[in-house]
């Protein structure tokens, strides 16, 4: 008889079932990058004047800055930034206006993901839009959230029709020299989605963006920007795919969130699920994206969280400037990490303001030879009398070749704050193994269900429809022959 | 529908179990008693396939198949149930969702259908009725902040939803003041039918009178020492194990002075 | 808070150790002329640390780079009398004295602790039986990427050597007594401890770092000190560390202990001195089964800063290790906590936990934790927690309520929350004095300021 440990070491593999290519026509430029590249983006793209400025701009600082000193618990192979398709999409038939105009195979795709395109097909509640590669092929609903004020579209389309907002906003969270991805983001971002929530408006659906990587040897530096105005709320969610491949594929995007006005909320859910790689680790998407919100006016919310289950590597910290006085943030996050993938997540939280409060939930599962670690900042300023902050980080470590690794930093600078962390280890007990069996259920089942209950925390904090996606999503991560 | 022969166990290098017979028939009440350390817990852990255990000799038939070849699961899917002495706390998933999960895996098991969360709830709505269960504690973590006495009223209410053939009861009363006593044995009772057999494992009389067994065993030093009728523990409780021991020492004694 | 360097600062090191090496002539016995000298190729090649470094990214030296620190001088027997040491005696009935890192006969007392074991100076010990030396001198204290325990191992010249037999029993505590005395001239002292305990021996050590106050026209002291414990099987040390220096002193110490299977290491460290202050921790699992406790209790205020580093490394199974360091920090101090435990693959059934907690009683002070973990092995327990904050308002409320004023109740709670680790100590009379200093009306916060 297999040990439960043995066992449970054996589920954490399964096959992507995302993995597959869609062979579409495309119009890619010339590999590499240099001011003529993103003088082609920006042209593609029509762009005014000011914005390949700052592209520019962008690019010659990226070029003074020196790839960042990895942490020592991650282990990343040399990346060529010459080696990189920085633009690829699909080629239009004519202007893509509507639907119709999108090629067949592209919609196929999505579908073939679970993503209608169609709205009448869509659960009513959820807008969607679409990246393939590096551009926006489509997205619903855009007449009916115009109805209420709210911007949703591409982002080079709100470059297009709402040059001000974006022009007044792009930059202002993750300025172009933030750090090295951010500024190689800023150079050559192709595209992204664009919300622009209006005062007194609470969005009447989810808006969500599904960010697929299709075309070999590019990468995907997309940029999403959303605004929030005062007493007004918006949820947002994204999910992201690609094909399987030997080689490694680079996705560095931006997220910047802006909670302008008094009580704004902002809600942003990620269920990432890129390519992992296969299991000696090779192929599998670098996932180095910088996020980070603003709570600029009194009250506002901004709230982070996020299901981790792709990607080779993953290096994001989604932060939150908490600016105006008793602004809230949050942080809410799962990771799974199984044969060699590393991750290494978690938050920054800047207490600025009074009376502002945050709240950090952060569960990593280690499998296989899996890395996780999570590293958090919280840090009170002088001037944000009476914040609170509570963090709470576990770590769950299936097999013995595996790690887990808490970097939390704490730094307060006041004294009627307070702070608040723990964090503990464990593993899925034999004896939690047996009680589930003497009950009826295999051992898969059994370690489904007690990694499903570590992790209800933070679901909890997901739209009704993504959380039951993402518990399938560590469902089928861990999914494997029971031996 | 459960035969025990010859039945030995060990945990790590400590024999526990050293040759225990035993067999019950469908429709019976099996009381077992013992001091502690006599075995009790074993041969419910050895039935429902703990993988601590390690069975050294003898075999262990359920409805003519070979037990002791089964997983934990399979044995639960045939219709095994063990009430733990010590339930096993799950956080962060609840007891509805659980108890679904394990029904669903047995009844598909059976070639029945899965119950829809509104059959399901139900079903356990009536069953906690018997149980004198408060709903709020189907949404809470399995176990998780549950009193002793709530834990062993959540064992009985699972045996309750699972319906099994040979329910097993390990020390359910420890810890239970005399109305969850009450409440406990109602539950049990309730699923007394012709063609369920039951293994009651316990230190104390107590629970006898509210379980009114049709056999009693009385375990010692991993062996079953004397079986009788439900005066035997009525005996027991009034001479005490001290009784037992010194009649188990004779017998041995005795033994030894033939050999 | 960047630190700026020079190759100046490194050079200005490494030629003090071409002086150093002209003086000894040679004396040394060869291990220990070559552990001086891969030492300081060691710091010659890391030299100081920067913010880079994660390690100490939030304690900069520069501040001690500006001071041209030399290695001090040997004294008068008579520089330091009796009187001067009375506020840190434990009454204590042997006890070496050590002046700017050398042993003053005259204010120790030393009586044999058993049969033919004599504690005793290094310097002494490395002259009259090196050999006992070369197997442990530099065997726990690791200067690989530590600047300033490489800078100890190549320029110490004395300390303490306590090596407790097989089996033996020291039932006296024994005090070892740093004293740090200013000059002329900015002085550095590296003094090196060294306790070595046999299978199933036990012994309770206090060492103390402290400081005069500087009279007129005397320099800031600069004390870098290494204590390597060795703890064979079985063996058990009670080990208390106060550090009462004056408030100009820069104070580096670094304790690393290696245990042996099955042996019990109890640490608490009391820091209430001091202008720059690093306290190191550092503990080593060698043997399975064994056990350590790692207690902290520091105290900041006027412009101090206090960094407290810890490490605690599983890398056998079945060991545990259990962890609390308290922070008191008012005015503009600083203080810094860095806890790492190290969980290694083969490091299963590990129990270790590690609590911080951080009182911040004045809108000036700074507080940067960092609890870390790092675990390779599944079938581990292991926590941590930090909080910070001030004192409770109800509990404040409620003292008020039954009648003392805010400063009384303030007082109180403050010394309720550093007493948990006072009560810890298990060698009484330090426990019984450390609780009358807390208790003192100047208290512990105004110790020592000039």
């Amino acid at each position: 008889m297999t040990t439960p440990t043995t066992t449970i070491e054996q589920l954490a593999s399964r096959e992507y079932k995302e993995g597959f290519y869609t062979d579409v026509e495309m119009e890619t430029v010339p590999k590499g990058l240099n001011e003529d590249i993103i003088r082609l983006i920006s042209a593609k793209k029509k762009e005014p004047d000011w914005l390949l400025e700052w592209r520019l701009k962008a690019y010659r600082h990226w070029l003074t800055m020196e790839e960042p000193r990895w942490w020592p618990n991650l282990t990343i192979g040399p990346i060529d930034y010459q080696d990189i398709i920085y633009y690829a999409a699909p080629k239009p038939r004519k202007a893509l206006g509507s639907l119709d105009e999108l090629d067949p195979e592209v919609r196929r795709t999505f579908e073939k993901l679970g993503i209608s395109l169609e709205e009448q097909k869509r659960l009513a509640g959820v807008a969607v839009d679409a990246v393939f590669d590096s551009v926006s092929v489509a997205t619903t609903f855009k007449e009916e959230l115009a109805r209420h004020g709210i911007i949703f579209c591409a982002f080079s389309e709100a470059v297009r029709d709402h040059p001000d907002l974006v022009r007044k906003y792009l930059g202002s969270v993750v300025p172009y020299n933030d750090n090295f991805f951010a500024a190689l983001n800023s150079a050559v971002f192709s595209d992204g989605s664009f919300c622009y929530i209006p005062k007194g408006v609470r969005c009447p659906m989810e808006l969500s963006t599904y960010f697929r990587i299709n075309a070999r040897e590019t990468g995907q530096f997309e940029r999403t920007l959303i605004i929030c105005e005062e007493d007004a709320y918006v949820s947002y969610l994204e999910g992201c795919t690609a094909p399987m491949r030997d080689e490694h594929q680079l996705h560095a995007a931006v997220v910047e969130l802006i909670a302008v006005g008094r009580n704004s909320h902002i809600k942003y859910s990620t269920v990432q699920n890129w390519y992992p790689g296969d299991k000696e680790g090779r192929g599998g998407i670098y996932n180095f994206v910088t996020k980070r919100g603003v709570c600029r006016g009194e009250g506002s919310k901004i709230s982070w969280t996020q299901v981790e289950t792709g990607s080779a590597i993953t290096w994001k910290y989604p932060s939150v400037i908490l600016q105006g006085d008793n602004s809230v943030g949050e942080f809410y996050s799962v990771a799974l990490t199984k044969n060699r993938q590393q991750a290494d997540t978690g938050t920054k939280m800047i207490h600025l303001g009074r009376n502002t409060r945050s709240t950090i939930v952060s569960k990593g599962i280690s499998a296989g030879q899996g890395q996780n670690t999570y590293r958090g900042l919280v840090k009170i300023m002088k001037g944000a009398a009476n914040s609170r902050n509570y963090s709470q980080c576990d770590s769950l470590l299936i097999g013995n070749r595996c790690g887990a690794h808490t970097f939390p930093y704490i730094e307060v600078r006041n004294s009627t704050s307070q702070v608040e962390h723990e964090a503990s280890t464990s593993r899925i007990g034999e004896d939690q193994i047996f009680y589930c069996k003497q009950r009826g259920l295999s051992t898969e089942d059994a370690v489904n269900l007690i990694v499903n209950g570590f992790c209800k925390q933070v679901f909890l904090n997901l739209p009704m429809e993504f959380a039951v996606e993402a518990q399938k999503l560590l469902g089928v991560s861990l999914e494997g022959s029971v031996g | 529908m459960l035969k025990i022969i010859n039945l030995h166990a060990r945990v790590e290098d400590k024999e526990i179990l050293r040759g225990l017979d035993l067999e019950i028939r469908a429709g019976e009440v099996h009381a077992i008693m013992g001091p502690n350390g006599s075995g009790k817990s074993t041969l419910a852990g050895v039935l429902a396939g703990k993988p601590l255990y390690e069975v050294t000799q003898g075999e262990v038939l359920y409805n003519g198949k070979n037990l002791l070849e089964m997983d934990p699961e399979e044995r639960a899917r045939e219709g095994i149930f063990l009430a733990f002495q010590y339930p096993v706390e799950i956080p962060g998933v609840s007891n509805t969702y659980f108890l679904r999960a394990a029904l669903n895996a047995i009844r598909k098991a059976r070639g029945e259908e899965e119950l829809d969360p509104v059959a399901f709830l139900q079903l356990v709505r009536s069953k906690m009725r018997i149980l004198h269960m408060d709903e709020e504690l189907l949404k809470r973590p399995v176990n998780e902040g549950f009193s002793g006495g709530e834990k062993k009223r959540n064992e009985i209410f699972q045996m309750a939803v699972l319906e099994p053939m040979l329910c097993i009861l390990d020390e359910t009363d420890s810890g239970l003041d005399i109305d969850a006593l009450r409440t406990v044995a109602d539950g049990v009772n309730a699923l007394r039918s012709p063609e369920r057999g039951f293994l009651v494992i316990t230190h104390y009389q107590r629970l006898l009178n509210y379980i009114v067994p049709d056999f009693v065993h009385i375990l010692y030093d991993g062996r079953i020492v004397k079986s009788g009728g439900k005066e035997l523990a009525l005996e027991l409780e009034e001479k005490g194990y001290g009784w037992i021991e010194r009649e188990a020492r004779q017998t041995v004694g005795a033994s030894a002075a033939g050999a | 808070m960047t630190t700026v360097q020079t190759a100046s600062d490194k050079r200005f090191y490494v030629e003090q150790f071409e002086r150093l090496e002209r003086e000894l002539a040679g004396s040394d016995p060869a291990a220990v002329r070559h552990l001086r000298l891969a030492a300081i190729a060691r710091f010659d090649q890391i030299g100081f640390p920067t913010s880079r470094n994660e390690d100490w990214r939030f304690t900069s030296v520069a501040d001690l780079l500006k001071v041209p620190f030399h290695p001090a001088p040997r004294l008068e027997d008579s520089a330091v009398n009796e009187e001067d040491l009375e506020p840190f005696s434990f009454g204590e009935a042997i006890r070496l004295v050590f002046v700017n890192g050398r042993l003053i006969g005259r204010l120790s007392r030393i009586s044999p602790l058993g049969p033919g074991v004599v504690p005793g100076g290094l310097a002494d010990a490395l002259v009259r039986e090196p050999e006992l030396l070369t197997d442990s001198l530099g065997r726990v204290a690791d200067f690989k990427d530590q600047t300033f325990t490489a800078l100890n191992s190549a320029f110490f010249r004395d300390g303490a050597v306590l090596v407790i037999p097989d089996g033996v029993a020291v039932e006296q505590p024994i005090h070892l007594l740093h004293v740090a005395l200013g000059g002329a001239t900015p002085w550095v002292s590296y003094p090196h401890n060294l306790i070595v305990l046999g299978r199933g021996s036990r012994v309770s050590v206090i060492e103390s770092w402290v400081g005069l106050p500087l009279q007129a026209g005397q320099e800031p002291t600069f004390t870098a000190a290494v204590t390597e414990v060795l703890l064979a099987a079985e063996s058990v040390l009670d080990h208390v560390r106060v550090q009462r220096e004056n408030r100009q002193a820069f104070h580096f110490s670094n304790l690393a202990a290696s245990l042996g299977t099955s042996a019990r290491f109890t640490t608490h460290l009391v820091s209430l001195g001091g202008g720059w202050v690093r306290n190191e921790s550092r503990v080593r699992f060698g043997g399975q089964n064994a056990e350590a406790t790692v207690n902290g209790l520091y105290f900041g205020s006027g412009t101090q800063h206090v960094d407290n580093h810890t490490v605690i490394d599983h890398a056998l199974p079945h060991c545990a290790s259990h962890e609390l360091y308290k922070g008191i920090l008012d005015d503009r101090a600083r203080g810094v906590f860095n806890g790492k435990i190290f969980v290694r693959q083969d490091a299963q059934k590990t129990d270790a936990k590690q609590t911080n907690q951080t009182l911040l009683l004045s809108d000036d002070a700074v507080i940067n934790t960092k609890p870390q973990l790092e675990i390779f092995a599944d079938d581990v327990k292991c926590t941590h927690g930090a909080t910070v904050g001030n004192l409770n308002e109800d509990t404040l409320f409620y003292l008020r309520s039954r009648g003392l004023d805010v400063t009384e109740a303030r007082a109180l709670l403050t010394y309720a929350f550093a007493n948990d680790i006072i009560n810890r100590i298990a060698i009484e009379p330090v426990r019984q004095r450390l609780e009358a200093l807390l208790l003192s009306r100047s208290g512990p916060l105004q110790e020592a300021q000039p």
